[in-house]
This record gives structure tokens, C-alpha cells and sequence, in this order.
């Protein structure tokens, strides 16, 4: 199977009931797939919109019916997306948003990989937030984690991001589909519970559309019940560290990743396509004193984990981009933060990351 | 009973003395009640400005989204839920310039929601800039020296597109505005109610209409009820200057989405 179409069918098996798109190289493939199956499947609607900036708009709409909504989409669109992404934030409006990354700056590589999103996706709109994104490295794990990602939209009311790219979007392989994926679904809005009062984990309880609610949604900076206050700097603050807090505080809880020898004295951080090779030279051709950690979670950045390597003599970090989660990872560590930038869309060889390690002092 | 609809501890509303708007939210309140929709079933939805404020003050689910977008929102939360009614607030320059690209496809689809557009042919809360509507000729913060861009006929342009309701009132036609926007909430499909209003603060006080009556005077003076015209008038005539239609421009039953399956 392919990536793209496996994200499709995480996706549905999760119960995504509303898909709004628009077509952009390399992530089409998931709205045609959409476009086959969701007719064939009671109350769900796929509908391709006008452009990006509707197809996001389409999606929160439809969140706030209850529904489990989803787009997918490429740099430039996921650029036109960015605006209405900081709506869904502000709102509290559970989405998820495929974003199979192609080389940029502008239209760039349509046909090839990149990385080069990875910052736009934590800091892309305007104003302070937070927003949850993984990354999956092969076609199982795009299945799996955008199914997962609409539990963790749920959960924390929040978009959440498949960060994949072409490589992974576009490659084939076997998966195991299994018979059920677990879902959660958000916590219901208590009876006579203001709409927009946090529980003690800061995410309040959902209502849908048309239960009698009589939720004001609105993306001004709003009080409990919805209400618009824009110039109360306090409640500003306390909205805002809020929608921060719900998310970062529970970054541990929230971490997917998986660690390969907590005695490495060279440690590859990586996720999305470099945790091939990677795992190809620690793995396969066992390259010693080295292991690796996979983030499956990119945000919220898991930091704590960097310390599971009490050995450690540098980070090296490979990435499809000019070293940005490179420098996230420096400012949490006092050993060399070694990035292994690649653009143009090739993965990194194996030799790529042999030298890598031999540069930062290994292999002597 | 209009009141239970209203969410009283929201006002006073931040609408400026003399405004349209306040007439206009009344006419659309009084054409949803008429149409015995379950309160809880119905949604309002705006995007940036001073008609998108107009959600806010109603007791319903409601969505008051970002600038021009709010169609493409509606879009979602109907085709999501075909069995909600929904009914958007939007301006002139909401609809026509920033959201002009969601209007037109949504005319297209004839997605069934009813869109009523506050046409004061200004900016008014950004503080009086010119707009898609403004005419030519008239003056805004930036059209100092006159607007010299054609305006949008924004009836013309839902019907071009596909819409099957579309009517012009003003704020002044207050009794057809009400049974123009009941017809749209009924017609299936997309329906445009286009009200051209006063807004004295930012069009007004620069156009020579500063008073709210002024423009009220000019509404009622220089709308041309389109039946009428068309009987009356030889083919080809042009309207008089600064005049302008009013009245239903289509009622018609193309192919729709978002209702609710018969099954």
C-alpha cells in the first residue's frame, strides 16, 4: 500500500467522517482516495474545495458538527492553510491536517522530499500556541498515526499534524491493517458547563453543533463562555498560556518514540524518512557505539528524552532540511548537537551518516 | 418572542448609532422565527467585520470565523450536517473582495445556505476604507479623491454563478427585506439576500449623507423596483444615475447540495 493511501484508511478506520481538499502534488493521492471511499460510507462527505484557505474553513466547520475531519495537503497550500490553522487553535476545534512536505521555498520540488516544514507547523500563524504534530517514518506508521492523531485531536481539542513527506507519501509497502484502532473521543461539555471552561488538564469539554448548546465560537481573544474580550490583557494572557500549557505540559505523556541503545556514545536523532538510513546504519550495519531516537512526536518537543543517553558524546542529527530540529534539540543538551543537513529530495546515505559519526569523533 | 433569540447579556451591541445593521439582524431574526426552525438546529456564521459581529448577539450555536471565509466555513458545518440550518452574516467587503473566490463557488455548488449580505459599501471597522461596492466616485479613507474601480453588482454576480434565490432590498424595505430573507431560508440551495444599508459613521459623514436619515432618503429614493422596470422601461434603457434595482432577481430549482437525504 502507499503511504498517502494509508494515511487515507488510518483515517477512516478512526471514523473521519469529513474530508475537505484541494489538489497539490505530492499529497493528491489522499483526497482521491478519500474521494473513492467516503461516498460509499454512511454520513461521511468528501468534498474538494476551492482552495486551501476553504478546505481548512470546511473542515473546522465541520469539526464543530461533531464529525471527524481531516485535509491533506503540500507546502503552498499548507502556506494558505496557516491563517485559519491559528482559528482552530484559538477555537479549540479538533482537526487533523496531512502535510506531505516537498522542497520549498514557494512552488520549489513539487516531486521531491523535504523536511523544510517542520518549524512552519509549530510557529507557521500568527500569535503564541502550541499544536501537536507526528511524523511517521514508513507506511505502517502512517496508518497508524494519523488514526492516533485524531484521538490526540480530541483529546487536547487541538489540529494535530501527520508531518510526512514524499518519499514516505509516495512509497509502497505492506502494512498490517488491524481489525479495530482505538478511539477516543473529546470529553463531553458537563450540563450548565460554561463552553470554553477548562477541566483541571486546561481542555474543556465539546459540545456539538445542534445539541442546544448555544456555543458562540469566535477566534477574538473570549471569556468562558465565548464572549469576545478583546482588551483585557489578563484574560488574554490566561487564554493563551492556557492553550499553551493544555498542550506542552503534557508533552511526555503525549511522546511517541522509539530508542536504540541508551548506551550510544553517537546518538542520531531523527524522524519521518532519515530514520530509514538511520536505522540502516545502526541496525544493519551496526555501526558501534551508536544508537538512535526516533521522535514519532516532532511537537511538543519531547526534551526529556535526550537524556536517556547517559553516554552520550554528540547528537547528529539528519535532516531533509537546513538543520532545524537540529537547533531545537541544542538548546536542550550541553554535548555537540551535530546536524546532517540534506535538500534537493535525496535521503541521506548510509556513508553520509558514517562520516557524520567519524566527524564528531567516533569510529577512531 | 423575538427575544429568546437575542443573548441579552451581550449588549449594548458595538454598533454604531444610526447603523443598518441592528434593522437588518431584526428582519432576519423576524423571517427565522416565521420559519418554525428549531433554535437549536440553526447556526450563524460571519467572518471579519461589522455585519460579522451580528452572530454573536444571537442565542445559537454560532461560528465567527476569519475575513472572508465565512461561506467556506458555513460549507463544512452543512455539509457535515445537512439537518442544521445555516445562515451567514456577511459585508461587502467580507463577501466581495476577501471572500469573493468562497462566494462564487458556493453560488456554483448551490450549497443550501442562505447568505445575507450588509452592503454599506465601506470598510466600517477598519474605519472607512473603500470597498468592492463602493461606487464610483464616492469618497473613503482610501479613495480620497473619489472611488474610480467599478463596483461589484453583487445580485448580478450570485445569479451569474448559480444561486437559485437571489434579491436586493435595502434597510429601508423593511417588510420585503423580511419576506425576501423567509423565501431564501425556504428556497433549497445557496440564496444571497444583498441589503444595501447606511452606515453614517464611515460612508455617511464623508459622502454628504451624515445623517442616518439621509441615506434612509437616498435608499428609498433611488431603489427601482426591478418588476417594475422591466414593465415599464423600453428594452436597453439604462437606469438613472446612482439609481439601482431592487426586488427578487431569481427563484429558480437547480441541483443543490447539503440537504438532508430523503431516505
Amino acid at each position: 500500500m502507499q503511504g498517502n493511501i494509508a494515511s487515507a484508511e488510518g483515517a477512516l478506520a478512526a471514523g473521519c467522517t469529513f474530508f475537505g481538499g484541494y489538489p497539490i502534488t505530492p499529497s493528491t493521492e489522499v483526497a482521491e482516495h478519500m474521494a473513492t471511499r467516503m461516498p460509499k460510507i454512511k454520513g461521511a462527505c468528501f468534498i474538494q474545495m476551492e482552495d486551501e484557505i476553504a478546505s481548512i474553513a470546511a473542515v473546522i466547520g465541520a469539526a464543530w458538527t461533531g464529525a471527524r475531519s481531516m485535509t491533506a495537503t503540500s507546502g503552498p497550500g499548507f502556506s494558505l492553510m496557516m491563517e485559519n490553522i491559528g482559528y482552530a487553535v484559538m477555537t479549540e476545534t479538533p482537526c487533523v491536517i496531512v502535510n506531505i512536505q516537498r522542497g520549498g521555498p514557494s512552488t520549489g520540488q513539487p516531486t521531491m522530499a523535504a523536511q523544510g516544514d517542520i518549524m512552519q507547523v509549530k510557529f507557521g500563524s500568527h500569535g503564541d500556541y502550541s499544536i501537536i504534530a507526528l511524523a511517521p517514518s514508513s507506511v505502517q506508521e502512517c496508518f497508524d498515526l494519523t488514526a492516533k492523531a485524531f484521538n490526540l485531536a480530541d483529546r487536547f481539542r487541538t489540529p494535530v499534524f501527520l508531518m510526512a513527506d514524499e518519499v514516505i507519501g509516495h512509497m509502497r509497502e505492506k502494512i498490517e491493517i488491524p481489525d479495530s484502532v482505538e478511539i477516543v473521543r473529546p470529553k463531553p461539555l458537563p450540563e450548565g458547563a460554561l463552553p470554553f471552561a477548562p477541566g483541571p488538564d486546561g481542555v474543556s469539554g465539546f459540545a456539538a453543533f445542534g445539541t442546544g448548546r448555544h456555543i458562540p465560537v469566535t477566534g477574538l481573544t473570549h471569556d468562558e463562555r465565548g464572549y469576545p474580550d478583546t482588551t483585557n490583557p489578563a484574560r488574554h494572557e490566561s487564554l493563551v498560556r492556557r492553550l499553551v500549557s493544555k498542550i506542552e505540559d503534557a508533552r511526555h505523556d503525549i511522546a511517541d518514540y522509539s530508542i536504540v541503545n541508551e548506551e550510544a556514545e553517537y546518538v542520531f536523532v531523527c524522524y519521518g524518512a532519515p530514520v530509514r538510513t538511520v536505522r540502516e546504519v545502526v541496525e544493519r550495519l551496526r555501526l558501534p557505539d551508536t544508537g538512535y531516537l526516533q521522535l514519532r512526536t516532532v511537537w511538543p518537543f519531547p526534551e526529556g528524552l535526550l537524556s536517556r543517553f547517559p553516554k552520550v558524546k554528540a547528537f547528529i542529527v539528519p535532516e531533509m532540511n537546513l538543520g532545524m530540529m537540529a537547533r531545537e534539540i541544542e538548546r536542550h543538551v550541553s554535548v555537540p548537537v551535530i546536524p546532517v543537513s540534506k535538500i534537493g529530495g535525496d535521503l541521506h546515505t548510509p556513508e553520509e551518516l558514517v562520516e557524520a559519526v567519524k566527524a564528531a569523533g567516533g569510529l577512531l | 418572542m423575538r427575544d429568546d433569540w437575542l443573548r441579552e447579556d451581550r449588549l449594548p451591541h458595538i454598533y454604531c448609532a444610526g447603523c443598518g445593521n441592528g434593522t437588518i439582524m431584526n428582519c432576519v431574526l423576524e423571517a427565522v422565527e416565521k420559519t418554525g426552525w428549531d433554535q437549536k438546529k440553526t447556526i450563524f456564521i460571519s467572518g471579519i467585520g461589522c455585519s460579522s459581529r451580528a452572530p454573536g448577539y444571537i442565542l445559537t450555536d454560532s461560528l465567527h470565523t476569519t475575513h472572508g471565509r465565512a461561506i467556506a466555513f458555513a460549507t463544512g458545518v452543512k455539509m457535515a450536517n445537512p439537518s442544521l440550518h445555516v445562515v451567514v452574516f456577511t459585508g461587502d467587503g467580507d463577501l466581495a473582495a476577501i471572500g469573493g473566490n468562497h462566494f462564487i463557488h458556493a453560488c456554483r455548488r448551490n450549497i443550501d445556505i442562505t447568505v445575507v449580505c450588509m452592503n454599506n459599501h465601506i470598510y466600517g471597522m477598519t474605519g472607512g476604507q473603500g470597498s468592492p461596492t463602493t461606487p464610483i466616485g464616492k469618497t473613503s479613507t482610501t479613495t480620497p479623491y473619489g472611488a474610480d474601480e467599478a463596483p461589484f453588482d453583487l445580485a448580478e454576480l450570485a445569479m451569474a454563478a448559480g444561486a437559485n434565490y437571489v434579491a436586493r432590498w435595502t434597510s429601508f424595505h423593511v417588510k420585503q427585506l423580511t419576506d425576501s430573507v423567509l423565501t431564501g431560508l425556504n428556497t433549497p440551495g445557496f440564496s444571497l439576500i444583498e441589503v444595501r444599508c447606511q452606515c453614517p459613521t464611515s460612508y455617511g459623514r464623508r459622502n454628504k449623507y451624515r445623517e442616518p436619515v439621509d441615506y434612509m432618503t437616498y435608499l428609498k429614493s433611488h431603489a427601482v423596483l426591478k418588476e417594475k422596470w422591466e414593465r415599464s422601461a423600453a428594452p436597453g434603457t439604462e437606469l438613472p444615475v446612482d439609481s439601482f434595482l431592487v426586488g427578487e432577481f431569481v427563484r429558480r430549482q437547480r441541483p443543490v447540495m447539503g440537504v438532508p437525504d430523503e431516505a
